[in-house]
C-alpha cells in the first residue's frame, strides 16, 4: 500500500520565489490498528530481559606518533635585581648586597637559620641518615629467592630505528669494548640484487642512552655487512662490505674510512664477517666471505692482504672448488686455530700456523643443512663450540667429528645468528626469522628454550651479548636494533655451574664417542660380511659393496615388506568378508 | 649594637663553613639575589636561580596540602653532595655539604 501525496502547480507558476508561511497539520493518511493482523500475535507474559546496572564504556585505541626528544640547555642569566640597580655594574651590586647585609632583619634571620642549619649538618657528619641496614641479609634473601622463583624474562630497553626512509636489514652488531655504552651498527640489504637504488649505505654507531638520533654515522663505499670494534682501541672500527672490500674507520676522524683495501685483491663477494686478532700492534685482522676465501690483513697496509687462504677441502687452492664462508671464529686464547662456518653446512677447522696451505685445513665438523650463520666457542670452556644454522643450534666438541653432542628441536622458523652468554657457560641465545628471541639453558632444559621473546614482528638477523651479560642487542631486517635487559636469573652464575656445564658436556661427548665406535664397528662388521659374501657368490665384482648394490638391495627388500603387507591386508579382508557373511546368516 | 650584629653574623657563617664536608654557602633573599656566597659568580647564581624556584615550590605544595603547615626545611640529597635550604620570609640559607661517607 503505498502513500502518496500529489500536489500541483501551475507551470506558468514556475520558478516564482517561494513564500514560506505556517498552516495547521493536515492528516493525510492514517493507518488504524488492523485486528485481523492483531490476532496472529500472542502477548509475552513473563518476558526475560537482561538488565546490567555497569557503566557503559566504550573501549578505544590510540597510537601517538614516536615522542622525538632532544636534549637542550638554558643559559641562566641574573635576574631580581631592583629596578635601580644594574646586575652588570659591580659597584652597584656591591652596594645593593652591603646595604642587605646591614639591615636588621636580615641578620636577625642569618643567627636563625644558622642554628638550625648547624644543627643539620651536624647531623650529617654525625650519622649517615640514608644508609642501608641490614644490606647483606637483602641480597641473600635475594638471592634465595631468585633461585627458587624467579621468572626468567627480558625486557626491551631501547629500540633504535634506522632513520632513512629505505629500511635495511641491521646485519651485525658490535658493542664498545670499555664501557659498553656505544653500539655500532651495519646496515645493508642482503636479498640478491634486491637493493633500491636510493638505499643510503651509512652505518651508524648508537649511543645506548639516546635512541632518536646516532651518534656517529659511518659512510662507506658500500653497504656494510659486518662490523667490529677492535678490542685494544676503542675508536677503530673494521667494516666488511656488500662490495668485498674491507675499510677501517676512526671515530676521532669522522665518518669516512680511514682507508679501505684496494678492489682487485679483496673478496669478489660480500664479506660476511671481520674478526680482529691477538697481535702486538692490535692492527691484525681476518675476513672472510662467499667467494671461498680467508684473507688477513694488516690494516696499516690495506693496499693487500698479508696472507691468504682458500677453503678448498681438496687442499688443492681451486678457488671455483672453494666452500664458501659465511661465518668465522677466533678465540683469543687459541691464536693458531680458527674456524670457518660454510654454506654448505660444514665448520672448517683450520690451523694458521701450518707451513703449506693444503695443511692448513685440519679437520670438517659436518651435520647442518644449511649455511652457518653462527659460529662461537664457549667462552669459559674452549673446546665445545656453538653453531647456529638452518632450524637449529648445535653445540660440538673438538674432538668429536661426525656429529654435535648436544642439539636443540627442529624449530619452525629459520634460526639467524646466536652467541654465547659471556657470563654463564651453559646460556646461549638465538634468534630467529619469525622475531623470537630464544635465551636457552642446557642445563635446566634441553628441548625447549628457558626463555623465549617476541622481540618484533620481522626476521631478527643479527644478535650480540654485552660483555657484562646482562644487555643484548639484536638486529631486524627493517633495521630496527632492539635492546633488551635479561632477569638476573639468566646472567648470574649459578653455584657449580662451571662444574655442571663441564660434567654435561663431557657426559653427552662420551655418548657420541661411544655411538661413533659403535657405527664404526657395524660398518666393519657389513663391509666383512658382505666381502665374503661376494667372494662366495662371484668373482666378477671388485669385492667392494657399491652404493648402486645398496640401494638397489634396499629397494628389494622394501618391496618384499610391501607385497607381504598387501598380501596380508587381502587375506584380513578376507576374513571379515567371510565373517560378515556368516553373521548374516545367524541373523 | 649593630656591630656586634654583623660580629655575629660573620661568625656564624664562619662556624658553619668550618664544618666537615661543607662545600660552600649562599645567601639569597626572596627574590632570588644572591646576597653572599662562598663560590664562584657563575654557580652562585645558578645556584640561587634554581633552587629559589624550588623552594617556592616546595613551600607552596606543602601549604597547599595544609594551609596550616609551613616548609621549615629542605634537603636535596644526591649521589655527589647534600643540598640544604633553611628558607625564612625574607631570604633563604643554602649550605651545599658532602656527607661524611
Amino acid at each position: 500500500m503505498e502513500i502518496v501525496y500529489v500536489y500541483v502547480k501551475k507551470r506558468s507558476e514556475f520558478g516564482r520565489p517561494c513564500y514560506f508561511s505556517d498552516r495547521p497539520a493536515e492528516l493525510h493518511a492514517d493507518l488504524l490498528p488492523d485486528a485481523a493482523l492483531a490476532a496472529t500475535f500472542l502477548a509475552r507474559d513473563p518476558c526475560d530481559v537482561g538488565a546490567q546496572c555497569a557503566p557503559d564504556v566504550s573501549e578505544h585505541e590510540v597510537n601517538t606518533e614516536r615522542f622525538e626528544s632532544e636534549s637542550r640547555g638554558i643559559n641562566h642569566v641574573e635576574g631580581g635585581w631592583p629596578k635601580d640597580v644594574n646586575p652588570q655594574e659591580m659597584e652597584q651590586t656591591i652596594r645593593f648586597r652591603k646595604k642587605v647585609e646591614k639591615d636588621e632583619n636580615y641578620m636577625n634571620t642569618i643567627m636563625q637559620l644558622g642554628t638550625l642549619m648547624e644543627h643539620s649538618i651536624k647531623q650529617n657528619n654525625a650519622i649517615d641518615i640514608y644508609q642501608e641496614y641490614f644490606e647483606e641479609e637483602d641480597e641473600e634473601d635475594e638471592e634465595e629467592v631468585t633461585d627458587a622463583k624467579e621468572q626468567p624474562a627480558a625486557k626491551t630497553i631501547n629500540v633504535f630505528r634506522d632513520p632513512n626512509e629505505v629500511k635495511r636489514t641491521a646485519s651485525s652488531l658490535s658493542w664498545h669494548p670499555d664501557g659498553n655504552h656505544k653500539l655500532a651498527v651495519a646496515y645493508s640489504c642482503l636479498e640478491f640484487q634486491r637493493a633500491p637504488k636510493d638505499m643510503s649505505f651509512d652505518s651508524y654507531i648508537w649511543d645506548i642512552e639516546n635512541p632518536n638520533r646516532p651518534e656517529l654515522t659511518l659512510k662507506p663505499v658500500s653497504p656494510l655487512v659486518s662490523l667490529e670494534y677492535n678490542p685494544k682501541d676503542s675508536h677503530i672500527l673494521l667494516g666488511g662490505s656488500y662490495n668485498g672490500q674491507i675499510a677501517y674507520w676512526d671515530t676521532r676522524k669522522g665518518g669516512q674510512p680511514v682507508e679501505m683495501s684496494a678492489i682487485e685483491h679483496s673478496h669478489r663477494d660480500p664479506v660476511y664477517k671481520v674478526i680482529w686478532l691477538q697481535s702486538k700492534t692490535g692492527t691484525d685482522a681476518f675476513s672472510t666471505s662467499t667467494d671461498g676465501q680467508v684473507l688477513w690483513w694488516d690494516i696499516r697496509k690495506m693496499s693487500e692482504p698479508t696472507e691468504r687462504l682458500v677453503l678448498d677441502l681438496s687442499r688443492k687452492e681451486n678457488l671455483e672448488n672453494a666452500l664458501t664462508a659465511v661465518s668465522l671464529e677466533f678465540e683469543p686464547t687459541m691464536p693458531t686455530k680458527f674456524m670457518v662456518g660454510t654454506e654448505q653446512g660444514l665448520v672448517v677447522s683450520c690451523n694458521r700456523k701450518a707451513k703449506t696451505p693444503a695443511e692448513k685445513i685440519v679437520c670438517t665438523y659436518s651435520g647442518h643443512h644449511g649455511p652457518i650463520y653462527a659460529l662461537q666457542r664457549n667462552p669459559f670452556f674452549p673446546k665445545y663450540f656453538l653453531t647456529v644454522a638452518d632450524w637449529t643450534a648445535r653445540i660440538w666438541s673438538e674432538d668429536i667429528k661426525e656429529s654435535s653432542i648436544m642439539w636443540t628441536k627442529y624449530h619452525m622458523a629459520y634460526l639467524m645468528d646466536g652467541c654465547w652468554s659471556p657470563v654463564r657457560p651453559s646460556v646461549f641465545f638465538t634468534v630467529k626469522m619469525d622475531g623470537t628471541l630464544d635465551a636457552w639453558d642446557f642445563l635446566f632444559k634441553r628441548n625447549d628454550p628457558t626463555l623465549s621473546v617476541k622481540v618484533c614482528d620481522e626476521a631478527l638477523c643479527s644478535l650480540r651479548v654485552q660483555d657484562n651479560g646482562r644487555l643484548l642487542a639484536c638486529g631486524s631486517q627493517l633495521g630496527t636494533a632492539t635492546l633488551l635487559e635479561i632477569s638476573p636469573g639468566l646472567c648470574t652464575m649459578q653455584r657449580n655451574e662451571k662444574t655442571l656445564a663441564t660434567a654435561m658436556a663431557e657426559r653427552e661427548a662420551k655418548r657420541e664417542k661411544i655411538l661413533e665406535a659403535r657405527q664404526r664397528e657395524m660398518r666393519l662388521k657389513e663391509r666383512s660380511r658382505s666381502e665374503q659374501s661376494k667372494e662366495d657368490e662371484s668373482r666378477e665384482l671388485d669385492g667392494e659393496v657399491t652404493t648402486e648394490d645398496l640401494v638397489a638391495r634396499a629397494e628389494k627388500d622394501f618391496f618384499q615388506i610391501v607385497e607381504a603387507e598387501l598380501k596380508k591386508m587381502e587375506k584380513d579382508k578376507e576374513d571379515e568378508k567371510e565373517k560378515e557373511v556368516c553373521e548374516e546368516k545367524e541373523c | 649594637m649593630q656591630s656586634d650584629l654583623i660580629a655575629e653574623v660573620e661568625e656564624t657563617l664562619k662556624r658553619i663553613q668550618s664544618q666537615k664536608g661543607v662545600q660552600g654557602i649562599i645567601i639569597i633573599n626572596a627574590e632570588g639575589i644572591p646576597i653572599k656566597s662562598t663560590l664562584d659568580n657563575s654557580s652562585t647564581v645558578q645556584y640561587a636561580g634554581l633552587l629559589h624556584q624550588l623552594v617556592m615550590k616546595t613551600r607552596s605544595t606543602v601549604r597547599d596540602l595544609d594551609p596550616q603547615n609551613d616548609l621549615t626545611f629542605l634537603r636535596v640529597r644526591s649521589k655527589k653532595n647534600e643540598i640544604m635550604i633553611a628558607p625564612d620570609k625574607d631570604y633563604f640559607l643554602i649550605v651545599i655539604q658532602n656527607p661524611s661517607d
